[in-house]
């Protein structure tokens, strides 16, 4: 049988993945477990999916063939341009199948985790388009420093719930709202951001997040008259970008998948965020996945300059990807992101998100040949980011 | 047999405590657990502590961030519990979460938990398909009792499987909630008490959640084998002596 780095049907990527969850959470995600295929096959779900990303999103995201990028590093380079998408990043592409998910199965409520505030932005935005209540969870920490998405989210009428356990940042917003969705039970439904969580989350998204790999493909065709890439390079927190521009080259393993986690300030130094480094097999969120943990399983606070790649996991997609070697595994220090990010800047007169500026740095790391295209996802725009590049290069 | 099963042969209502190993101090773990068998309790939930306790609520949280702090790991609560067989008899259930387990390694926890006298384990995140699948052989090599929940949104149909895969007691989550949130119990938490004891299980049910003074716990016992106090226990031993945990036990067993 060939090898298969999609999900099985018990829920797994290889080793990793199932559903690690209490009792009080099984009713939910078993609802949604034996819901979530149908419902997707529908064909009403995917034209309302279809529709809204096309006149809500704005897609499909051009691929930009990156010219004084590409001659600069001698190889053919293409932007996946997720930063035009409404709202600034990919995560609208699964906040969108989320919340017609949710109407079909009856929710009135939403919740959701963020970070920086990206994807709790993306689900106060769907929220408000369908007239659906939001409470979103960010760390107190992060509510702190991350001051416009907070406001952005108020704006679009959700409500801002801090998390004041634990370490204070994503990984506490993520447990308060499985907290919230125990509580909860049956009117609401948890919007994840990325493609972490129990079974059937990291598949779902992933599904949801296939639409940047399906329209590469068509692209590609049109453009380079060849429907796939030698090279996809994406940049991973939770890692639902990659898995959107992997998604449809999982199996073909001519096309290389490289995915670029953040390192801090150094893989060592204790500041990073390189979970494929520096984590091992455990139990985090309800997936079974490669996470930073100590030697007593307990699990660390990550660290990078980029707050939407600070997550001390992996999907347990990315967990089989590395593991199996299928996906080569690059850092990029917070200095190297952003030297890159704001090369982009000169040169195609594109500010990324500084998530982003983490992959375009393997242009830095990495030689690739003349004839390469390499497919570059450029998750977000660096609007969010402004204070951060401010800083970081006293402008 | 296994000490807790003998303990649910005992025909009177059973008290179960829990509390948070190395809180408020690390090294209350042995006082704590014999303070508890002095007073009566019949058993005794020895919290691991867990960076990310998923199904537990404010106080339980803190008291697992404190204890962590404070030094606790599982290396640490072996070493305390080594003697505890020396002085202590009641049933001893170590409740917490898998990932601290998996890195351990389950066949050398489960092996510890014999070697020390330990009757059962709560691993809330523990699914049931997961542990029949891959470690019912082995908790039950080293003769531990792996303790399964259920809650108000549990099917029948699924409660009967629970049932069936269980060899001690259930336990009976009170509410959708997370522990130590609400208190006090509504008519529809009673109703769903009657049901589950109107199933007429092979099991006894032991009803944790919500539980913190005498009148939740007749009324939780009125119709199951017991209850399980946490976070009102907690709350008493944040800032009190030994003796207040005399005197809360004794004001909810009301003797
Ligand atoms: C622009 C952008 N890129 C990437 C990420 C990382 O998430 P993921 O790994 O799920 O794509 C985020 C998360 O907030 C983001 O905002």
């Amino acid at each position: 049988m060939k090898k298969t780095y999609n999900i099985n049907e018990k829920g797994y990527y290889g080793e990793f993945g199932g559903a690690f969850i209490p009792e009080m959470l099984y009713p939910n995600v078993e609802e949604l477990r034996q819901n979530y295929l149908k419902i997707m096959a529908d064909p009403s779900f995917k034209a309302e999916f279809d529709q809204l990303l096309k006149d809500y999103v704005g897609r499909p995201s051009p691929l930009y063939f990156a010219k004084r990028l590409s001659e600069k590093y001698h190889t053919k380079i293409y932007l996946k341009r997720e930063d035009l998408n409404h709202t600034g990043a990919h995560k609208i592409n699964n906040t969108i199948g989320q919340i017609i998910m949710a109407k079909r199965l009856g929710k009135h409520r939403i919740i959701a985790e963020t970070g920086a505030g990206q994807h709790g932005v993306a689900t106060a935005t769907v929220c408000a388009l369908m007239g659906l209540k939001c409470v979103v969870y960010m760390g107190e920490i992060d509510i702190a420093r991350q001051a416009p998405n907070v406001a952005r989210m108020k704006m679009l009428g959700a409500t801002v719930i801090p998390a004041t356990s634990g370490s204070k940042t994503l990984k506490d917003a993520t447990n308060e709202a499985i907290r919230d969705w125990i509580s909860n039970p049956t009117d609401t439904h948890y919007i994840i951001g990325s493609v972490v969580g129990p079974h059937p989350y990291p598949d779902m998204v992933a599904r949801f997040q296939s639409v940047i790999s399906e329209e590469i493909q068509k692209q590609l065709l049109e453009q380079e008259g060849i429907s796939k890439p030698n090279y996809i390079v994406a940049c991973v927190g939770g890692g639902s970008n990659a898995a959107g521009a992997f998604y449809h080259f999982l199996n073909d393993t001519q096309v290389h998948l490289i995915a670029v986690e953040a390192a801090g300030k150094g893989i060592h130094s204790g500041e990073s965020a390189a979970t494929s480094a520096l984590g091992n097999i455990g139990i985090i969120h309800g997936s079974k996945t490669l996470l930073m943990q100590t030697k007593d399983g307990q699990i660390t606070e990550p660290y990078s300059i980029s707050a939407g790649l600070d997550y001390p996991g992996v999907g347990p997609m990315h967990a089989h990807l590395y593991q199996t070697n299928r996906a080569q595994f690059l850092s990029v220090t917070d200095d190297e992101a952003m030297v890159a990010g704001l090369e982009l800047c000169k040169l195609e007169g594109i500010i990324p998100a500084i998530e982003s500026a983490h992959a375009l740095a393997v242009f830095n790391k990495k030689t690739f040949s003349p004839e390469d295209i390499v497919v570059l996802s450029l998750s977000g725009r660096g609007d969010k980011d402004l204070e951060t590049y401010m800083k970081h290069f006293e402008l | 047999m296994n000490r807790i099963n003998q303990k649910l042969q005992e025909d009177k209502k059973l008290l179960s405590i829990y509390f948070t190993a190395g809180y408020p101090n690390l090294n209350d773990t042995v006082r704590i657990i014999q303070t508890l068998e002095k007073s009566d309790v019949d058993m005794i939930e020895i919290g691991l502590p867990f960076s990310d306790p998923l199904a537990d609520g404010p106080t339980i949280q803190a008291s697992s961030t404190q204890a962590l702090k404070n030094g606790m790991t599982t290396e640490v609560l072996f070493n305390q519990l080594k003697d505890i067989r020396k002085s202590v008899s009641i049933p001893l259930i170590i409740m917490g979460y898998f990932n601290p387990i998996l890195q351990y390694g389950v066949e050398a926890f489960c092996k510890t938990c014999q070697d020390i006298g330990i009757d059962g384990l709560i691993l809330p995140d523990l699914p049931v398909d997961v542990y029949t699948e891959q470690y019912q052989s082995t908790f039950e090599k080293y003769g531990l009792i792996n303790i399964l929940l259920i809650t108000p949104q549990t099917s029948n149909e699924r409660i009967t499987y629970i049932d069936a895969i269980s060899k001690s007691f259930i336990y009976m989550v009170s509410s959708a909630s997370t522990t130590g949130v609400k208190t006090g119990f509504d008519d529809t938490q009673l109703d769903y008490f009657k049901r589950i004891a109107n199933m007429k299980l092979k099991n006894p049910l032991i009803v944790g959640f919500g539980i913190s003074n005498h009148e939740t716990f007749s009324q939780a016992t009125q119709f199951t084998k017991g209850a399980i106090i946490g976070s009102a226990f907690i709350k008493v031993i944040k800032t009190n002596t030994l003796q207040a945990i005399e005197k809360f036990v004794v004001s909810i067993l009301n003797k």
